[in-house]
């Protein structure tokens, strides 16, 4: 199931309400957020410069990012989250088994 | 670096800096109806091309343009900000300055620090309130105990100033705590003596005045919009006002240092993050350190206006949005009401929020960057404002000398690919958590 279809997500302050596809509209205070869910894992032989790459740098846009959230004080399930970093309008919300990169999230 | 010949930097142009503030001009001004004064600093529009270009009118941008001045006499610098003077962080922050650290080149580098903003009133001639009214970090577990023990030895074996006080004497000095609220009774404190407080605007104004007298343009409401690069060299900056060429580009704009990067075509190892702080009404003296408490994020000191000046953690996720949220806020208000119950009976006057590089070792970066001439200052993480005096004394040295200074050399790029992160935390690649 994606919320991704859901006519509006908007959230505005004073918090973050983001829609869990399970559990619907919840406070950001049910949610730990676990950082950029756009990079994937290298390849192990795949060298230094791709390792630092994904470990440390970051695109950080000041725009839509696309980011982990797990529900910890409700499903306890982790979310692939697509908000805008100024105006904290949330686009999608997406279960993460089955999102593109999931499998090799943390 | 393989530079081009620096030219000579053209005549230093006059200019007004309101002329040099004593006691015997504040008494020569009374008696004349307060008619003499002028401007502290110029108001520039920017020349066609400069030899250092500073994007960031902040602490750290200005602070770099007078240390260029004063230490190496490069006075051909612009300093280009987005809006006026004084407005961005620099002027809306806790004001804390410390060097309490653990790890030795953090001790050093903030202790430098420390040591700088001793001196800056007298060398700035500006009257910066630097207060050293001593840092007070509470301990509420043994184990939290041996941990700030660890951290005062550590500072003491370098010669900096740290100690133990027990719980008696935490009661002694702030009388204002309780110490027996809540799960985690306080059992002490680990006090910083030469920390303190600084008046933060002040701050901004004194490096703008003395590096505007010693001929640096301050450009205000000048954003770079790009910036130009030729054979992976940088040549310039692209403004409202036209292209500026300059030899080196410092970016100053901690906060939106990954969004200057992507200009030149670099990801950082950084996320922005937001930041709250707070100020109550304000009050008669009731606080006469900076106190923080341990059981939780929170940090506190009185202003000399009274307000009782407040901050905690970051929200805690990406965010460009100078604002924040309401579950940081309740969660520092709850901090703040067990260590002080008696805030309870003040209103907060106003909360605003900042937004920060947060870096993935909790450490800044000063260092040159893939791109030949461009120089970064930023990932100051929220603790930027002691570090004013001395980010711009190494970056200037940075710029002039074309290698790091011994007591920045840590805080380079390469660190993160090396594995000499700096992270005193101990928390590993997640900016959230620093």
């Amino acid at each position: 199931m994606s919320a991704a279809s859901a006519p509006s997500l908007t959230c505005t302050e004073p918090m973050l309400r983001i829609p869990c596809p399970w559990c619907g509209v919840r406070d950001e205070s049910e949610f730990r957020y676990r950082g950029d869910a756009t990079r994937s894992r290298p390849d192990a032989d795949a060298g230094l410069d791709a390792f630092n790459a994904y470990v440390y740098e970051r695109v950080n846009p000041r725009d839509w990012h696309t980011e982990w959230w797990l529900h910890v004080a409700g499903c306890r399930r982790l979310l692939k989250v697509v908000r805008h970093t100024h105006t904290h309008e949330i686009r999608s919300v997406e279960a993460a088994a089955g999102a593109a990169g999931a499998e090799r999230s943390r | 670096m393989n530079s081009p010949q620096p030219r000579p930097d053209p005549p230093t142009p006059k200019r007004s800096s309101g002329g040099r503030y004593s006691i015997w001009r504040l008494l020569h001004e009374g008696l004349r109806g307060q008619r003499g004064w002028t401007r502290a600093w110029a108001k520039a529009t920017p020349r066609p091309r400069y030899r250092v270009v500073i994007v960031g009118g902040g602490g750290h941008g200005l602070s770099t343009a007078f240390h260029l001045a004063a230490e190496h006499g490069i006075t051909d610098v612009a300093v280009l900000e987005r809006g006026p003077i004084g407005l961005g962080n620099v002027g809306r922050n806790t004001t804390i300055i410390r060097s309490n650290y653990f790890h030795p080149e953090n001790i050093r580098f903030y202790e430098l620090s420390l040591g700088l903003w001793e001196r800056l009133e007298h060398r700035l001639n500006f009257n910066a309130m630097v207060s050293q009214r001593g840092t007070l970090n509470l301990f509420h577990t043994e184990a939290q105990r041996d941990l700030f023990t660890r951290r005062a030895n550590q500072m003491r074996l370098l010669g900096v100033d740290a100690q133990a006080l027990d719980r008696a004497e935490v009661a002694r000095r702030v009388p204002l705590a309780d110490l027996d609220t809540g799960r985690y009774p306080v059992l002490g404190g680990f006090l910083q003596p030469r920390g303190g407080t600084v008046r933060h605007d002040a701050v901004a104004w004194g490096y703008a005045r003395a590096a505007s007298a010693a001929g640096v343009d301050i450009v205000e409401h000048c954003e770079v919009s790009g910036l130009r690069i030729a054979h992976g060299r940088v040549t310039g900056v692209e403004t409202p006002q036209g292209f500026i060429a300059a030899d080196t580009v410092c970016l100053a704009v901690a906060g939106h240092s990954s969004v200057l990067a992507a200009m030149a075509g670099l990801q950082l190892p950084i996320e922005t993050h937001v930041l709250q702080a707070f100020v109550s009404e304000p009050v008669k003296p009731v606080l006469d350190v900076v106190l923080t408490y341990g059981a939780g994020h929170f940090y506190v000191s009185q202003s000399d206006k009274g307000g009782l000046v407040f901050g905690g953690a970051i929200d805690g996720y990406n965010t460009y949005g100078q604002r924040g949220t309401l579950p940081m806020a309740e969660e520092v208000t709850a901090a703040a009401l067990t260590l002080l119950p008696g805030l309870a009976r003040l209103r907060v006057l106003r909360q605003w929020g900042g937004v920060m590089d947060m870096t993935m070792d909790g450490s800044p970066i000063i260092s040159k960057t893939p791109v030949e001439g461009l120089i970064l200052n930023g990932g100051w993480c929220y603790g930027g404002f002691k570090a004013i005096p001395a980010g711009g004394l190494t970056t200037a040295h940075l710029i002039a000398h074309g290698a790091p200074h011994p007591a920045a050399a840590h805080l380079d790029l390469g660190r993160f690919a090396t594995g000499r992160t700096v992270d005193e935390r101990g928390v590993g690649p997640f900016p959230y958590l620093h």
